[in-house]
């Protein structure tokens, strides 16, 4: 089999507008990925499929990752003027870096009995920007797991022959896989709450009345 | 009531006396058809306890009806989801009267291991009462066998007149209980107010 | 073999009504094989259109036992989701834990010693042995067979089931293997006592087969039923017995190697056409093929630990990344897809699985056929409701 990097060479090559990133992957019996930009997503997987040397025919799996917005501090060192002699200050940094919604596929090959080959492809945000290639059309495999990420996290995939709920029921609003989903209140009865649980529970305990506070008798 | 020393004299002769009550309830709690409501793991145990090592036919309850108007006895094994709780409701009203509910497992009791989630009803308890519950993860068949045996005292136990008599026998008490509608998040409602109130508990 | 009795004969073939141009006459029925049903194997629901009895659109619809598997996989620490893997496919626990444990082992970089390893694929096929034996129990069950074959597959699982609560605990909910090995050791006696039953085991399919390979029921309401294409096959990401049977030389446990499976001699049973009969013997010869395995791993298995003494179960952090694990299931490819960021818990859990995967085609299976053989058709494509919905 192919290292992710020949891979990435030969594609490149066919499909010149390609944008195609191979991420590190700090296990070291995981997979190296390929990610690759939303508008030749459908392109790449089509060679990737038919490819003589590749022949990924069988895609094994289709996940969706929700990273939601995160807030990184750096501390960095800057040279600052302090009490008049210029010294250097350790100082934090925070940036912003956007939420996106991200799909993988894992793709096997059949006939060929090799594997696996790690596809990314990321959304622009998480509001509206939400729209990938659909690659059903490639592999038929993928459209129920395609149907099932719409579902829970709200990736819309064009090209995707029936894009409807699977698993929760229709007229549900929301995206409920998203690390802000915020689930509905049924904590009433909670016998042996802890951590988030409890402090959900204790929203529905009576409220106890006020203790009564007794003078203190100084001896 | 007649007493045992004539009851036994009369056995020797062929006469067996009993009381109207005892023969109903004797036919009823000794014919109980559960209705084939498995849901998820616990079906499998409920099928075990079906076949021929944990005889359930031993205990009247041998026939498992698929349709509800045919059933008496509807065991909720397994998780009841918000997506199927409506289902599940509407099937007990279909169900004729008498009719009773065994709830099996830690999940149709209170949410059992999925409790914390968005899509799994915390106890099939909220929209139907339930006679029976068993507690396990699955439950043993010996336990569903138990919860059968259960039921069947019960049964025999109920008086056919009072203020306490079975909800089959008393036309004012409805048996029919509301389906829940799909909302946005939740069901709605989300218990049935008149069924269910959370138990205080003293912390 | 009954020549007689080969193929349905052609008086059975159902044709839709034609007037002069063609056209069908009369309306088409929309009926929804609802979530409670006798025979869809659980909650699971069918919205069908009928022409007459002729099937013109199928739609399945899921997610009534959605009972949101990864969600909690992510707010709970990694050792504590091994009693939800046993949840998924309830049928087969000790396979869902072995894929789970390969998988965070291969995260860490943990290894297993070998008697755990012996150990680990006698449980599998053991369930492998219980699972297609319920599993041909059932599809018999759909097509009319009303309990009596059920009830002999039953007492045969319930001695499998006696050896699982032996050793774990539990007789289905065993939650035995751990990240580095199994929870507990086997004694001698137990090995005995699983030799004996595999070699009775063998006398039992024989005895099963008699009575349903040659059934002339079977065989009509099998054969030629919902054929499949190598093509359609692989495209579809099925797995399993399901792909074997249209005849693709595919088995997890051939390809990855994983476990000690290398060391063992077996055979991987292919078929031809992939109609409903395909299906069914797949699974037969399935389970000679794992009784060839149990005898040589009984034979082989080596004394020493069971798990390595230093590694650590609580408090389990490994490196961040991510992997994708898999095994060959009763069901099909059961794979674990972990992101781990470096904490407790799992940054991202999914489950890969079979049984939903391989019902993605069920509309084209069916397409053409009768109504009554949409129920033997989802038979046989053996799905477990805890794992199409997790």
């Amino acid at each position: 089999m192919e290292t992710p990097e020949q891979i990435k060479l030969r594609l490149e090559a066919a499909l010149p507008t390609a944008k195609i990133e191979i991420l590190a992957n700090e296990c070291a019996a995981g997979e190296r990925s390929l990610l690759v930009d939303a508008a030749s997503g459908f392109a790449v997987a089509k060679f990737l499929r038919d490819d003589a040397q590749l022949k990924l025919d069988y895609c094994s799996n289709v996940t969706g990752v929700d990273w939601p917005d995160k807030e990184l501090t750096e501390k960095i060192k800057v040279k600052q003027v302090v009490d008049g002699v210029e010294k250097e200050v350790e100082e934090v940094k925070k940036t912003l870096r956007p939420g996106l919604l991200e799909v993988v596929y894992h793709l096997y090959s059949m006939e060929l009995k090799h594997g696996p080959v790690v596809l990314r492809m990321r959304t622009g945000n998480r509001a509206e920007q939400t729209h990938l290639p659909s690659l059903t059309p490639v592999w038929r495999g993928a459209e129920f797991q395609e149907r099932e990420i719409f579902d829970l996290y709200g990736v819309i995939f064009d090209g995707h022959p029936d894009l409807r709920r699977i698993l929760m029921w229709d007229e549900f609003v929301g995206f409920p896989m998203r690390r802000d989903y915020i689930e509905p209140d049924d904590f009433e009865y909670e016998p042996t709450p802890h951590d988030e649980v409890l402090d959900a529970a204790k929203k529905h305990y009576p409220v106890e009345a006020k203790a009564e506070v007794k003078p203190e008798v100084k001896a | 009531m007649i007493e045992e020393g004539l009851k036994n004299e009369l056995q020797k002769q062929g006469v067996y006396v009993t009381s109207l009550q005892e023969l109903y309830n004797w036919g009823r709690a000794n014919s109980v058809w559960p209705l084939t409501f498995g849901l998820a793991c616990c079906a499998i145990e409920m099928m075990a306890a079906s076949m021929s090592r944990f005889d359930l036919a031993r205990f009247g309850a041998e026939v498992f009806r698929p349709s509800p108007r045919q059933a008496d006895l509807m065991i909720v094994a397994g998780t009841v989801t918000k997506k199927m709780a409506p289902l599940v409701v509407r099937l007990y009203n279909q169900m004729p009267e008498p009719k009773y509910v065994i709830a099996m497992g830690a999940c149709a009791i209170s949410g059992g291991p999925f409790k914390q989630g968005y899509n799994v009803l915390k106890g099939i308890d909220r929209y139907l009462p339930v006679d029976v519950a068993i507690p396990g993860c699955p439950p043993r068949p010996e336990a569903l066998i138990h919860a059968i045996m259960t039921l069947q005292e019960k049964i025999r136990n109920q008086k056919l007149t009072g203020p306490d008599r079975p909800r089959h026998l008393n036309a004012e008490i409805e048996g029919e209980y509301p389906v829940p509608a799909y909302g946005k998040h939740d069901l709605e409602p989300p218990n049935n107010p008149d069924l269910w109130q959370p138990p205080a508990i003293q912390r | 073999m009954n020549a007689f009795a080969a193929m349905p004969p052609k008086s059975f073939e159902v044709k839709p009504k034609l007037d002069e141009s063609g056209a069908s006459i009369g309306e088409l029925l929309e009926i929804s094989m609802g979530p409670h049903h006798p025979s869809t194997h659980g909650v699971f629901r069918m919205d069908v259109v009928l022409d007459g009895e002729k099937v013109v659109k199928l739609k399945p619809v899921c997610g009534y036992l959605h009972r949101n598997h990864e969600k909690i996989g992510e707010n709970i620490s990694y050792l504590a989701s091994m009693p939800y893997t046993d949840r998924l496919d309830y049928f087969c626990s000790m396979t869902n834990n072995w894929a789970y444990a390969l998988t965070i082992e291969k995260l860490a970089g943990l290894a297993v010693p070998e008697r755990a390893e012996y150990i680990r694929v006698i449980m599998a096929e053991l369930t492998r042995l219980q699972n297609h034996t319920s599993l041909i129990g059932f599809f018999v069950h759909d097509m009319g067979a009303l309990g009596t074959p059920l009830m002999y597959a039953f007492r045969e699982r319930e001695k499998i089931l006696d050896l699982f609560e032996e050793v774990s605990g539990a007789r289905m909910m065993c939650n035995y293997m751990r990240f580095g090995g199994v929870r507990v050791d086997v004694n001698d006696e137990w090995l005995a006592r699983t030799k004996q039953l595999v070699a009775n085991y063998s006398k039992f399919l024989d005895e099963f087969e008699t009575f349903l390979n040659q059934n002339e029921i079977l065989l009509a309401r099998t054969q030629g039923v919902s054929p499949l294409t190598k093509e359609q096959a692989v495209n579809a990401s099925l797995t399993g017995p399901l792909l074997r049977a249209a005849g693709v030389n595919y088995d997890v446990r051939k390809v990855d190697k994983y476990g000690i499976y290398g060391r063992f001699d077996f055979k991987v049973p292919l078929g031809e056409h992939g109609d409903l009969y395909d299906r069914y013997m797949m699974r037969v010869l399935e389970m000679r093929e794992s009784i060839k395995i149990l005898n040589q791993a009984l034979r082989d298995i080596p004394a020493g630990p069971v798990m390595d003494p230093k590694a650590k179960l609580r408090g389990f952090r490994p490196k961040p990344g991510e992997v994708y694990g898999r095994i060959e299931s009763p069901k099909g490819e059961l794979g674990f897809y972990i992101i781990s960021d470096g904490g407790p818990n799992p940054y991202r859990y999914r489950v890969r699985p079979p049984s939903f995967i391989n019902i993605t085609i069920l509309e084209d299976m069916c397409l053409g056929h009768r109504v009554a053989d949409v129920i033997v058709i989802l038979g046989s494509v053996d799905i477990v409701l805890g794992e199409v919905d997790r």
